[in-house]
């Protein structure tokens, strides 16, 4: 690596330094944009005791799922889990910590994070189990909650395009918490379908600016589909 | 007769209005969907970053890069935009979208509503529906009135955690559509061939009758 060249050859050395009991943000929205090849690293390094955040916690053969095997996952702090057996047995048994945070809240936790904001005040939750032991204020005559932003020892990220300086494009949907992620790891990994030379990104349509990138790296994607819903080639209605 | 689940998301459908800005939960409400009417414009937000989604893809249109929130594959409708998930709940925390509907397990006369969580079974999480509660000034909750065995989910008090505090006005049942104000639900329509009195049998919560209550109609 040399000036603001980002990338990197190998998973080894994308991943490098990130250590037991550390917290990893990822990118991803059910199997949607998650960093596949980042998730495979962590598991073939064996990393144990890893506090992880992201909205989801994959399924049992795919995405960050693989890492709950073998119990490298201590505490995931996600919106909606549990679409793998091996999750639903951990939680119930007590080996798995979750705290459970709202989407627009957990959104909002990384890009607070990444912003260099300590925390924030919002009407998500109020009165609910989530703002336990949270301070309520009131503002404008209506109740809030103050919650704490999220940095993470390493945030791992997937995006569709990128320059060698770490300019990202997202592609569709699989946008989703990538941004924010990418704003909110100490040390952000980002892993991409292609690699451009520096000036080949119109600046006016880059994702995420290369400044909060530390390394970059080629993968290869399967792209896993959960819900594969279709509709009929010549059809109008909706299956 | 109970409404069916198609014709709880007909019936919501009516309440959409042209220019709309609208999010559908998982469940029947994504139903509501197939029920715009030909003449209005509606744009449909996921909250996973896509506003304007179409309907689901062919085969050949089949991409894993789009999806809706409930992590099916879908399209993109004319006009649509994608963004992150800290912008999309901008749009919902920051009371820009028109129209929320979403699903629940129990609501009561104070607007409360319990719709994530049953402690002691598998808890899989809010997603969302937290904040598009608080954030979401017009939200209609979908839902069955009773449970099987007739135990009324429409009560004085949840009894489940709750998703959202004092935020539901309006409710559509498989039954009944209420309106709930003032700390009581407001029988507004029944369904076709249900009885006031059946309505008043099966929902715990006190439930205001004002004159003659009409029929839904489709």
């Amino acid at each position: 690596m040399a000036g603001f060249d980002k990338v990197v050859s190998s998973y080894e050395e994308a991943m490098a330094g990130l250590t037991d009991d550390m917290t990893v943000i990822a990118g991803g929205f059910g199997l949607c944009g998650i960093p596949e090849n980042l998730i495979s690293e962590i598991k073939r390094k064996g990393t144990k005791g890893l506090t992880l955040v992201s909205n989801n916690c994959g399924v049992d053969d795919f995405g960050l799922g693989v890492l709950l095997i073998d119990r490298q996952i201590k505490k995931i702090v996600a919106s909606y889990v549990g679409e793998n057996a091996e999750f639903e047995r951990q939680m119930m048994a007590g080996e798995l910590e979750v705290e459970l945070t709202p989407q627009g809240t957990l959104a909002e936790k990384m890009r607070a994070g990444g912003a260099g904001i300590p925390a924030f005040y919002t009407a998500t939750g109020v009165g609910t189990p989530v703002a336990e032991g949270k301070d309520e204020r009131t503002f404008n005559g209506r109740n809030y909650i103050l919650e704490e932003a999220i940095v993470g020892d390493f945030a791992i990220v997937k995006a569709w395009k990128a320059d060698r300086f770490g300019n990202l494009v997202f592609r569709k949907t699989a946008r989703n918490f990538n941004p924010m992620a990418a704003t909110a790891g100490k040390i952000t990994v980002v892993e991409v379908e292609e690699i451009v030379e520096p000036g080949e990104l119109d600046p006016d349509q880059i994702h995420t600016a290369g400044i909060y990138v530390d390394r970059l790296i080629l993968g290869s994607f399967e792209k896993r589909i959960e819900q594969r819903t279709i509709r009929p080639s010549s059809a109008k209605g909706d299956k | 007769m109970a409404l069916s689940r198609e014709q709880i998301a007909q019936r919501v459908a009516q309440e959409l209005q042209d220019g709309y800005y609208v999010n559908l939960g998982i469940g029947i409400p994504t139903l509501v969907a197939n029920y715009i009417p030909d003449n209005m414009e509606v744009m449909l937000q996921s909250e996973n970053g896509l506003l304007g989604m179409g309907q689901f893809p062919t085969e050949e249109e089949i991409d894993a890069d789009l999806i809706n929130a409930g992590k099916q594959t879908v399209t993109m409708a004319k006009g649509a935009s994608i963004f992150d998930s800290a912008e999309s709940f901008a749009m919902i925390r920051g009371g820009h979208v028109d129209l929320t509907v979403l699903g629940a397990f129990e609501v009561d006369v104070n607007g409360n509503i319990a719709s994530y969580m049953i402690p002691g079974k598998l808890i899989k999480g809010m997603g969302g529906a937290m904040d598009l509660v608080a954030g979401a000034d017009n939200i209609i909750v979908t839902m069955t009135h009773a449970s099987k065995h007739g135990v009324s989910k429409l009560l004085s008090n949840c009894t489940l955690p709750l998703t959202g505090k004092s935020c539901i006005k309006k409710v559509l049942t498989d039954l009944a559509f209420i309106e709930i104000k003032e700390g009581k639900f407001h029988l507004l329509e029944r369904a076709p061939g249900v009885s006031v009195e059946e309505i008043i049998k099966l929902t715990e919560g006190e439930l205001v009758v004002t004159g003659d209550i009409p029929e839904m109609t489709f």
